[in-house]
C-alpha cells in the first residue's frame, strides 16, 4: 500500500510537471543574436506564424497571396504559414512556447502590441534596428505606431501593420422602433445606460447593449470592454509621471459598476452567454448582422466580417448600423473616448532564418500589400503613403469616423507589467458580472493583485495624474 | 565426506558479501528503466520543486531571468482568495464526488449486484463500466449535453413537474460533482465486487442463522470484512479526484465566475494562461500536499485494521 501510494503522489506530481517542464527549457533567452549579420539570404524556408480569428480567413488569404508573390521572387524559397487557431490568452501562450525552443520557433510571428514588450523582456524577440537602418520604408509609419513595437531599451521589435481604435455601434432600425434618434451622439455614461434601457423596454427580444467582459473573452475585456469605461473616467491604470501603477481609483470602481449595472439590469447579453469563448465571432457573424443586438462596443475592424471576403457577407451593414463615440463619465475631458492597439510582425529571437524572414516582412510591408491588408482586414493604416490613398479612405463607410478618432485615442501602458495587469482586470470584471463580487471588493482584490505584480506598495500610487 | 564439508566451510564467512554482489549483478539489466525512470520522473519533480522556489513565466521578467524568490509563491498563493476559493472546491468536489458519491454508490451497486441475476448483473455492469471507459473529453460533452438549460435533466425534471435550473451556470460545482460520480462509480464498484467475492458464503449464512438480518449482516458482517478494500478504495479515488481537469475544464472551465475553479483549474489558469509557471507548480505542490495528507489518514485507516 505504502509503495502505492508513493507511486500515486510520484505519478500526480510527475504528470503535473511534465507540462510545466515541456515549458521551460530555459537555454540562453537572455542572449539576442545579432541581426542582419549575414548579408546574402539564399532560399530558405520561413515558417510564419499568426492567429486564425474564428472562422475569418482574410489573415490567410492576404498571407497566402504574399507567399506567393515571395517565392516567385525568390526562387528555391519556401514559405509555411501556420496558422494557431486559440482564442485570445491561448494564442499567446502558444506561440510564447513556440518562440521557447529553436526547434519550434516560428521565423515570423505576428504580436499583439500589448505583449510585445512582455516578450521583448522575456528575451523572444529580435530587435530589428540593424535591418530597418538600411529600409526606406520605415519613414512612411506613423510615429504613434512605431513606439507600439518598441522595447524599453528603444529598440524596435515590431513592424507594425495595423492599429484600431474603438466606439459604439448602434443598429438604427432598432433605434427607430425603441424611438430614439437615428443619430445618436450619447454625452455620458448615463446616455448610454438610458438608451440601453428604453430598448429593453420597446424591443423585446434585442440584447440592448454589448460589451465585452470577463476571461474567456482575454485582452478585449479589459481593453475594448473595461479600459474604454476607465479612460472616460477622471483615473488611469498608469502614472507615467511616478511611474507607478494607479490602485485605489474611484474610476475603476465605477467603471466595475457600470459592469454590474448592465449586467445586473439584463441589458447586456446573460453572463452565462457572455462568458462564451466565442462571444466575439458570435457578435461580428450572428447578433449583429441578425439585428439581435442594438449597441455594441466595439472595435474599428468588426465590418471586416461582413466584407464580400469576410465571415458573414452583409452588404446593408453600412446603412443599418452607425457609429458613435464612447462618451466618458460625465461627459468632462475631451467627450469621448477610445483606446487603440494593433499588432506587429516579429522575428523571435530563435528564428533559424532572421535574414530571410526580414525579406518576408519587406514583401508583407510594399504600399501595394499594407493598403490591400488595410482594406481587406479593416485596419486603421499605419503607413502614411496608405492613409492617404483615395482607395482606402473610401473603403467602407465607417473608415473616416474611426481614422478621427485617433486623435482622442489612448494606447496602454506598455509595460513589462501589462498583460498580468490586464489579467487581474478580467478577473475582477468575471466576478463582478456573475454577482460574486461587489465591485468594492473586486477592486480591492485587484489593488493586492497590483501591488503584488508590480513589487510592493512603493511602485503603486493612488493619484492618476499623468495621462 | 571433507571435501564435500570443507568447501561449505570456507563459503560460509563470505556469506555476507557474494549474495550483495550477485544480487548487484542480478540487477544490472534493471539500470536502463531505473535510469530512465530518475531522467523522466524523478527530474521533472526535482525540476518542479525547483520551478516552485522562482518567479519562472512564460513571458515578462520571469521568462529571461529566472530568479529564486523563496516562499514568495505560497505566501503569494496562502493571501490569495482565489486560491483558497479553490482549496475549498477541491475539497467539495472531493468530498461529494469521490468520498460520498463514488464510494457509497460503488459499494451500494456491488451489494445489489451480489444478490441479482446474472442478466440484470450483466446490464448494470456493462452501463456502469461504460461510462468508465468513455474518453474524459467525449463524456465531458455527454455530461455537457445532459446538464444543460434545455439539457437531458431539465427535461426530466420538468416532466415530474420539478423546477429545473441551469445547472452549468447556477450550480456549476454540483454539476461537475454528478458528472464525476458518473463517471468513476465504476472503479469504486469493481474494488467492491472483488472484496466481496472474497467473503466465505458460510460466514454470513452462520450470521443469518444467528438471526441477523440484512441491515445488522452488513453493518456487522460484511463491511468490517472488507474495511481494507474500503479504506484502498477511499485512497485511491480520492487522489484521483483531487487531479481532475479535463472534466471540469471542458464542462465550465472553471466558471463561471471562479465557482468550479478547483486547484488543477486554478493551476492551469495561471501557469498557462496567465504565463506564470513558477506560481503554477507552487500550487501543484500545495495539490500534491494535500493528496499527502488524505493518503496519510487512510493510511492509518489501513495500519489501525491491520494490527
Amino acid at each position: 500500500m505504502v509503495k502505492r501510494k508513493r507511486f500515486q503522489a510520484a505519478a500526480a506530481l510527475g504528470a503535473a510537471l511534465l507540462l510545466a517542464v515541456s515549458a521551460c527549457s530555459q537555454g540562453s533567452t537572455t542572449k539576442q543574436p545579432e541581426a542582419g549579420s549575414s548579408q546574402s539570404s539564399g532560399p530558405a524556408h520561413i515558417k510564419i506564424a499568426y492567429q486564425q480569428w474564428g472562422p475569418g480567413v482574410v489573415m490567410k488569404n492576404f498571407l497566402t497571396g504574399v507567399k506567393s508573390e515571395y517565392e516567385a521572387a525568390h526562387p528555391g524559397s519556401q514559405v509555411e504559414i501556420v496558422p494557431v487557431v486559440a482564442s485570445e490568452n491561448d494564442y499567446y501562450t502558444k506561440i510564447q512556447l513556440m518562440m521557447r525552443s529553436p526547434n519550434t520557433a516560428p521565423d515570423i510571428v505576428y504580436e499583439d502590441t500589448f505583449l510585445i514588450n512582455s516578450d521583448i523582456t522575456a528575451g523572444y524577440l529580435r530587435p530589428l534596428d540593424d535591418y530597418i537602418k538600411n529600409w526606406d520604408q520605415w519613414s512612411q509609419f506613423e510615429d504613434t505606431a512605431k513606439g507600439a513595437a518598441r522595447g524599453q531599451d528603444g529598440k524596435t521589435y515590431g513592424i507594425p501593420d495595423g492599429t484600431d481604435t474603438r466606439a459604439l455601434w448602434y443598429n438604427k432600425q432598432i433605434f427607430q422602433k425603441a424611438g430614439l434618434p437615428a443619430d445618436w451622439h450619447p454625452k455620458t455614461w448615463d446616455d448610454v445606460l438610458s438608451a440601453a434601457r428604453t430598448i429593453k423596454q420597446k424591443v423585446p427580444g434585442v440584447i440592448p447593449f454589448n460589451m465585452y467582459s470577463g476571461k474567456p473573452m482575454g485582452e478585449a475585456s479589459a481593453m475594448q470592454g473595461f479600459e474604454m469605461l476607465l479612460y472616460g473616467t477622471k483615473d488611469t491604470l498608469y502614472n507615467y509621471d511616478q511611474k507607478k501603477w494607479v490602485v485605489g481609483s474611484q474610476g475603476f470602481k465605477d467603471s466595475l459598476n457600470f459592469v454590474k449595472t448592465v449586467f445586473s439590469e439584463g441589458l447586456a447579453p446573460s453572463p452565462k452567454d457572455a462568458l462564451s469563448p466565442n462571444m466575439g465571432s458570435k457578435v461580428g457573424t450572428e447578433l449583429l448582422p441578425q439585428q439581435k443586438l442594438a449597441i455594441d462596443l466595439d472595435g474599428s475592424w468588426i465590418y471586416g466580417n461582413w466584407l464580400k471576403s469576410g465571415a458573414k457577407p452583409w452588404p446593408q451593414w453600412s446603412t443599418v448600423l452607425g457609429q458613435t463615440a464612447m462618451p466618458t463619465q460625465d461627459g468632462g475631458g475631451k467627450g469621448k473616448v477610445s483606446l487603440s492597439g494593433g499588432w506587429t510582425w516579429a522575428i523571435p529571437a530563435k528564428s533559424k532564418n532572421p535574414d530571410a524572414a526580414w525579406d518576408f516582412i519587406k514583401t508583407l510591408q510594399t504600399q501595394k500589400n499594407a493598403a490591400k491588408y488595410a482594406t481587406d482586414g479593416a485596419q486603421i493604416a499605419v503607413r502614411k503613403d496608405v492613409a492617404a490613398d483615395a482607395a482606402y479612405k473610401s473603403s467602407s463607410a465607417s473608415t473616416q469616423f474611426f481614422t478621427d478618432l485617433v486623435s482622442v485615442t489612448v494606447y496602454r501602458p506598455a509595460l513589462p507589467e501589462y498583460p498580468k495587469v490586464s489579467n487581474e482586470i478580467i478577473t475582477a470584471m468575471e466576478s463582478v458580472m456573475t454577482g460574486q463580487s461587489s465591485p468594492d471588493d473586486a477592486a480591492k482584490n485587484y489593488d493586492q493583485a497590483v501591488e503584488g505584480i508590480v513589487g510592493g506598495k512603493d511602485k503603486t500610487t493612488t493619484q492618476s495624474t499623468g495621462q | 565426506m571433507t571435501t564435500t564439508v570443507a568447501p561449505t566451510a570456507a563459503a560460509t564467512p563470505s556469506t555476507g558479501k557474494r549474495p550483495r554482489a550477485a544480487k548487484l549483478v542480478r540487477m544490472l539489466p534493471l539500470s536502463p528503466a531505473i535510469g530512465l525512470m530518475l531522467v523522466f520522473l524523478a527530474g521533472p519533480i526535482i525540476y518542479c520543486v525547483y520551478a516552485a522556489f522562482t518567479n519562472m513565466a512564460l513571458t515578462g521578467t520571469g521568462a529571461a531571468n529566472v530568479k529564486f524568490v523563496g516562499l514568495e509563491n505560497f505566501r503569494k498563493a496562502f493571501s490569495s482568495s482565489a486560491f483558497t476559493n479553490s482549496i475549498w472546491l477541491t475539497l467539495v468536489f472531493t468530498l461529494i464526488s469521490a468520498i460520498i458519491g463514488q464510494n457509497t454508490l460503488g459499494l451500494g451497486l456491488s451489494l445489489l449486484m451480489r444478490r441479482s441475476t446474472k442478466v440484470v448483473r450483466n446490464f448494470v455492469g456493462t452501463a456502469v463500466i461504460g461510462a468508465w471507459v468513455l474518453p474524459e473529453v467525449v463524456a465531458a460533452y455527454l455530461l455537457s449535453a445532459f446538464f444543460n438549460d434545455d439539457g437531458t435533466l431539465n427535461v426530466m425534471l420538468h416532466a415530474v413537474g420539478l423546477p429545473g435550473q441551469d445547472w452549468l451556470y447556477g450550480a456549476p460545482i454540483i454539476a461537475v460533482s454528478l458528472a464525476n460520480i458518473w463517471r468513476g462509480t465504476a472503479f469504486s464498484m469493481l474494488v467492491y465486487s472483488a472484496a466481496l467475492s472474497e467473503i466465505p458464503k458460510e460466514i454470513e449464512e452462520s450470521a443469518e442463522m444467528d438471526g441477523a438480518g440484512g441491515w445488522r449482516r452488513l453493518a456487522f458482517v460484511t463491511l468490517p470484512m472488507i474495511t481494507r478494500a474500503i479504506m484502498t478504495n477511499l485512497m485511491l479515488i480520492t487522489l484521483q479526484t483531487l487531479s481532475v481537469f479535463g472534466l471540469i475544464y471542458a464542462m465550465t472551465r472553471g466558471g463561471p465566475g471562479t465557482k468550479s475553479q478547483t486547484l488543477p483549474l486554478y493551476m492551469y489558469e495561471q501557469a498557462f494562461s496567465f504565463s506564470q509557471i513558477g506560481y503554477g507548480t507552487a500550487i501543484a505542490l500545495v495539490m500534491l500536499a494535500i493528496g499527502a495528507v488524505f493518503s496519510l489518514i487512510y493510511l492509518r485507516g489501513l495500519n489501525s485494521e491491520a494490527a
